[in-house]
């Protein structure tokens, strides 16, 4: 009988050194994830003043283009500062979409612009530019995949028992909020392009 | 493919690789001692002062340069590969195009969670790509000169996502083992042969006769057969072994992108164009994204295409990532691939 017992005692051990294990795996998962972000949106930020500068002449007269870009970055730096998986996601996913917004539109002007593009530091730019805006929305991905393995592995039961063990708290997933998808570019035909 | 799929298929590749190295390591030791077994039954009724094989000389310099083999190949397989192609390591990349292949590179690492691998180019205008390494930590990706100007940004895209996929299941392991160990091994077996031909062993099992002699030629033939067949038999390994991968390196590559479509495009193009990829041997086909030698057999499903493809048919490829995209479309999620 008391060999039954130690025996029940020891599975149970074993188990909860291995489900807390799990669950702090996740969490540096998670935490590895959002970091990623974080990198990646410091490099988008860091480009944009290049850009900037790089167009600022040839378009003098877009200029509300240039300060939406100029602002929503300013914005989106203030909010980054702030963010962490278990609050500000939310406020920060909305300055990004914005940033994302204005960006697009700062494009479709640089389209229209051929004599702005063939000046090549235009074209890496874009490049660069595309880049970073896949780098972004690629580790969003992955902390976005990583996070939801995270939040349903502390709540399903068995795990949910030893989650307050591990500190494990929900995180806030990186979702792209309306604002951000309805700000789609708009585009002002009755502006002529300076040729 | 989920994390438990992704688990369960690094596992089996640690398993696999360790298989590999010891079916070669008992390869060697069975070429060696059964040489030497051969060669003391064969001398055991020989006359008093001739040269009785007693002590296994064969079996233990075959197991000993088997096991540094096997070394070297564990440390220097991606070298090997890399120089193979004849392909370099891009740095400082100058050209646009160069510039976006590290940038996708980058972009991929990223979505798949892995450390961004080197990137290297194979000066090749036929459009291929491969990875190799040991780990995650120490991989390449390397892409021929044609695809750069074969596929747009996309597409790019889904070919670099299908390599990192094999970095991430951990396949570039036991295919660069399996690139460096079969190469090794048809190379032995080719020496051999021509070593037999010339007569060490034909004039001595001649003149010895007896049940001795006789169960000794016997040892001999098995162990002719085996080295004869040692590379056939390698060789289909290495292909049963690369094919399946394709289909799950194709669905984590839609994972990854969430464009499955623009893979299947990519795919589309490298089979249009379909030369033999000139810079890489045969050696290491099994490492690549479409068959480098141009062989047909990718086109057509069917026995002989699954016996000797070292890929799977470029048709099922594109239509089950068609399926995928569609999939995509409708639901919004990309499920269990096929």
């Amino acid at each position: 009988m008391t060999w039954i017992f130690l025996l029940l005692i020891v599975v149970v051990v074993i188990w909860v050194i291995t489900a807390y294990n799990g669950l702090i795996q996740l969490k540096g998962d998670t935490l590895n994830a959002w970091k990623q972000i974080d990198v990646q949106l410091k490099r988008r930020h860091d480009l944009i003043p290049n850009l900037v500068n790089a167009v600022r002449g040839a378009m003098d007269f877009e200029r509300e283009t240039l300060e939406a870009v100029i602002q929503a970055r300013n914005q989106a730096i203030k909010l980054q500062g702030d963010a962490a998986p278990t609050g500000g996601v939310k406020q920060l996913a909305a300055a990004e979409a914005q940033l994302s917004a204005a960006l697009s539109r700062l494009n479709v002007v640089v389209e229209q612009y051929p004599q702005l593009k063939a000046t090549g530091n235009i074209g890496q730019l874009q490049e660069e530019l595309t880049s970073t805006e896949n780098r972004v929305s690629f580790s969003r991905q992955l902390y976005n995949d990583t996070a939801t393995t995270y939040n349903v592995r502390q709540a399903q039961f068995p795990w949910n028992l030893v989650a307050g063990l591990a500190k494990a708290e929900p995180v806030e997933l990186w979702e792209i909020t309306e604002e951000g998808e309805r700000a789609v570019p708009q585009v002002d035909l009755s502006k002529k392009p300076t040729v | 493919m989920s994390d438990a799929n992704l688990f369960v298929q690094q596992r089996s590749n640690r398993r696999r690789s360790a298989l590999l190295v010891v079916v070669f390591l008992l390869f060697f030791a069975w070429i060696g001692f059964g040489g030497d077994y051969a060669y003391s039954l064969m001398t055991a009724d020989a006359d008093p002062g001739a040269y009785r094989h007693t002590f296994p000389w064969f079996g233990i310099a075959a197991t000993a340069l088997a096991i540094g083999m096997a070394w070297y190949g564990w440390r220097n397989g991606p070298k090997q590969v890399l120089w193979a192609a004849g392909a370099w390591e891009l740095v400082n990349p100058a050209k646009p195009e160069e510039q976006t292949l590290v940038n996708v590179v980058e972009e991929m690492a990223i979505a798949s969670g892995v450390p961004r691998p080197s990137v290297w180019i194979v000066p090749d205008p036929d459009p291929n790509a491969f990875a190799t390494g040991i780990d995650e930590r120490h991989a390449h990706i390397a892409v021929t000169e044609g695809m750069l100007t074969t596929v747009n940004r996309d597409e790019l895209q889904g070919v670099v996502a299908h390599e990192i996929a094999h970095i991430r299941n951990h396949d570039v392991k036991l295919m660069t083992l399996l690139a460096a160990l079969v190469g090794v091994m048809a190379l032995i077996s080719d020496g051999m042969i021509r070593t037999g031909r010339h007569g060490r062993f034909r004039g001595r099992s001649s003149g010895s006769g007896g049940k001795k002699g006789g169960l000794g030629a016997l040892v001999l033939a098995i162990w002719l057969v085996s080295i004869i067949l040692a590379p056939l038999v390698s060789r289909l390994l290495a292909l049963a072994v690369s094919r399946k991968r394709e289909f799950l390196a194709d669905a984590s590559a839609a994972q990854f992108t969430r464009n499955p479509g623009a893979l299947a495009a990519a795919l589309r193009k490298i089979e249009d164009v379909a030369q033999p990829t000139k810079a890489i041997k045969r050696g290491t086909a099994h490492l690549c994204i479409a068959d480098p030698l141009g062989r047909r057999s990718s086109v057509k499903d069917g026995f002989f295409a699954d016996l000797v493809g070292t890929h799977p048919p470029m048709a099922t490829r594109i239509a089950r990532l068609k399926a995928m995209a569609y999939q995509l479309e409708r639901t919004g999620t990309i499920g269990e691939a096929g």
